[in-house]
């Protein structure tokens, strides 16, 4: 099997090893495998729509959650320029499963904050697999407050399992920490942008996600509670996670319906990690595209809309 | 009652309900912590709280409220507000048939009561969760009531006090339960720059979704005696670190001394204290 592939992805996973098999071959310059391998690319990328054109919200899951999907700092590193990253919260610590830094997006300066999984083994571990504890969301708080002096915007970047449960969260109050930032953003005088890129699991993800715009990528997922823990809830069994996905409706398309997401940014055929570069670009013209938007706004029209905004939630009809 | 359940002895009948006290209900409730038998009517002229070993036993919403207000003048507030199920939820159950359930087993529509009335004279806007309905879980109904008795509190300048009881965010609503996290946080920031006062009083448990937004943002976080609160449930939390908790962990004397919250407020002098805060916090003279 291959990894690089999702199991509902493995006959594409055929089709690329059998590509690979005859580009390997193919030095003896025979024309007919050349045209072999066109046939095939084709037949993959056919293969690929029409397995994505039809995925189930778990699928999403996955492909949200796939290792190989671009993080905050492979959007960071692709965005931004001038990009010089901040530490700490000032009282007990530098939580690595949040990054935060001053930057510069087409030539504008902007406050950038993100929850980061980390990719290599060692850097998943230093990053507690971008789960966050009080001082990250106390680091982001930071941030936040220095942009509205400033008058940086401020973009955040979701992705993350959720906020760490352990004893020393508890002790240092993560419920107040995140409580803390949604208090703040509903009326932080600066635009905020809110980008779901990969999991946006719970609390720990509205910590950075209240504002004035919350977009989301096609395959990125947004839920209460993850579909293993409602499973488990619901029906005892984690393998139940599928039909929890469904029920919850964790996708763009669902949560746009609801009213609570405002945009979903197309990924690349097969998911972002098939082609960061592309998928950072797109990000960033509609980040460019949405800071503009938001500038042209007087800052008390803007926080009047984002507090009815958030009033409205949930509101029938 | 039918007839074969009359006929039928008191005995078998409690038996029957499985997980709840072998004291036959009606006038003798078993204390969970100290297993005492306490007569009913004493128990309620001390405000469901053990005599014996002082364990603050849950109560609903309304009794709540009834026990905290003065009894002239109240207003229940936000009554037209009525559950919707935006995600046609379904599990093995459909969430509508398990509101339905919660309606008949609690006579409430919902988890949280609002009420304006006063305290020993004081105006104030009061609500409480119903723990029995849901888990007490916060969805659309519970974040908009609490919040449209917090727009009362803010017009008209008078505190609010929330007797919080949750389990969290309630699922069957998925992120329309989330995002009331936000907007309650919302309005909440906009009674504290507005110099409005809110208290918050944890009573056993609180956890999740609610414990992340309104339980932590008061002017003054306070809990009844040894309740439970956190933002990841016990099991949770040893299931990810892979050891047992230490004793007492999350409970209120846990919150109190790592400044979690200002006080730890016995339900017998819950009146007092609150009168007395708020009406230092409203600059009233003494």
């Amino acid at each position: 099997m291959n990894l690089n592939f999702l199991e509902f992805e493995q006959p594409i996973a055929e089709l690329e090893s059998k590509i690979q098999e005859l580009q390997l071959v193919s030095d003896d310059n025979e024309l007919n495998i050349a045209e072999e391998i066109t046939r095939l690319r084709e037949k993959s990328t056919k293969l690929t729509e029409s397995i994505y054109a039809d995925l189930t919200p778990w699928q999403t899951v996955q492909v949200a959650r796939h290792p190989q999907r671009p993080y905050s700092l492979d959007y960071i590193q692709r965005i931004f320029t001038d990009w010089d990253e901040l530490h700490g919260d000032r009282a007990f610590g530098d939580d690595k499963a949040i990054i935060a830094g001053i930057a510069r997006i087409d030539g504008r300066p902007v406050m950038v904050v993100g929850e980061e999984k980390g990719r290599s083994v060692s850097e998943k571990v230093s990053r507690n697999f971008g789960m966050p504890k009080p001082e990250g969301y106390r680091k982001a708080l930071r941030m936040f407050n220095m942009a509205e002096r400033f008058k940086l915007p401020v973009l955040t970047f979701i992705d993350t399992p959720g906020a760490y449960p352990g004893i020393d969260s508890e002790e240092r109050g993560i419920s107040e920490a995140i409580a803390q930032n949604l208090a703040v953003m509903s009326r932080l005088r600066t635009p905020i942008i809110c980008t779901v890129i990969g999991e946006g699991s719970s609390g720990g993800a509205l910590a950075i996600g209240v504002g004035d715009q919350l977009n989301m990528l096609q395959y990125s997922t947004y839920f209460v509670i993850s579909p293993e823990g409602c499973a488990n809830i619901i029906w005892k069994t984690v393998e139940k996670a599928p039909l929890a996905a469904e029920a919850m409706g964790v996708t763009s398309s669902v949560l746009e319906e609801l009213g609570i997401v405002d945009e979903t940014i197309p990924e690349p055929l097969g998911g972002a990690h098939r082609d960061p570069d592309l998928m950072a670009e797109r990000v960033k013209e509609k980040l460019v595209e949405q800071l503009d938007r938001l500038a042209q706004e007087p800052i008390d029209g803007l926080l009047e809309r984002r507090y009815q905004r958030l009033m409205s939630y949930g509101n029938p009809g | 009652m039918s007839w074969l359940e009359k006929i039928v002895p008191s005995v078998i009948r409690t038996e029957r309900r499985k997980g709840e006290s072998k004291v036959p209900e009606g006038v003798w409730k078993q204390c969970v912590k100290c297993n005492s038998s306490l007569y009913r009517p004493e128990l309620e002229r001390n405000l469901d709280v053990c005599p014996k070993c002082d364990h603050h036993m849950r109560i609903g919403a309304r009794r709540r409220l009834d026990i905290f207000l003065d009894e002239e003048g109240r207003e229940e507030l936000a009554t037209d507000v009525t559950p919707v199920d935006r995600l046609k939820f379904k599990d093995v159950k459909k969430y509508k048939d398990r509101l339905t359930q919660a309606q008949k087993a609690t006579g409430e529509d919902d988890a949280l009561v609002a009420m304006r009335g006063t305290l020993k004279g004081q105006s104030v806007v009061a609500v409480a969760f119903e723990f029995a309905f849901h888990g007490g879980s916060m969805g659309y109904v519970v974040g908009e009531r609490f919040t449209r008795a917090a727009q009362v509190a803010l017009e008209n300048g008078i505190p609010l006090v929330c007797f919080s009881a949750t389990g969290g965010a309630r699922m069957q609503e998925a992120l329309i339960s989330l995002m009331q996290m936000a907007k309650t946080s919302a309005v909440l920031e906009r009674m504290k720059q507005a110099g409005v006062p809110f208290i918050s009083v944890m009573t056993d448990p609180v956890y999740g979704g609610v414990s992340a937004s309104l339980a932590l943002l008061g002017d003054i976080n306070a809990a009844e005696p040894g309740a439970r609160a956190g933002f990841a449930g016990p099991n949770i939390i040893e299931q990810t670190i892979r050891q047992k908790l230490p004793k007492g962990f999350q409970r209120s004397e846990f919150l109190l001394e790592h400044g979690a919250i200002d006080m730890i407020i016995a339900r017998k002098d819950m009146r007092d204290t609150l009168a007395r805060l708020l009406s230092k916090l409203s600059g009233a003279p003494a």
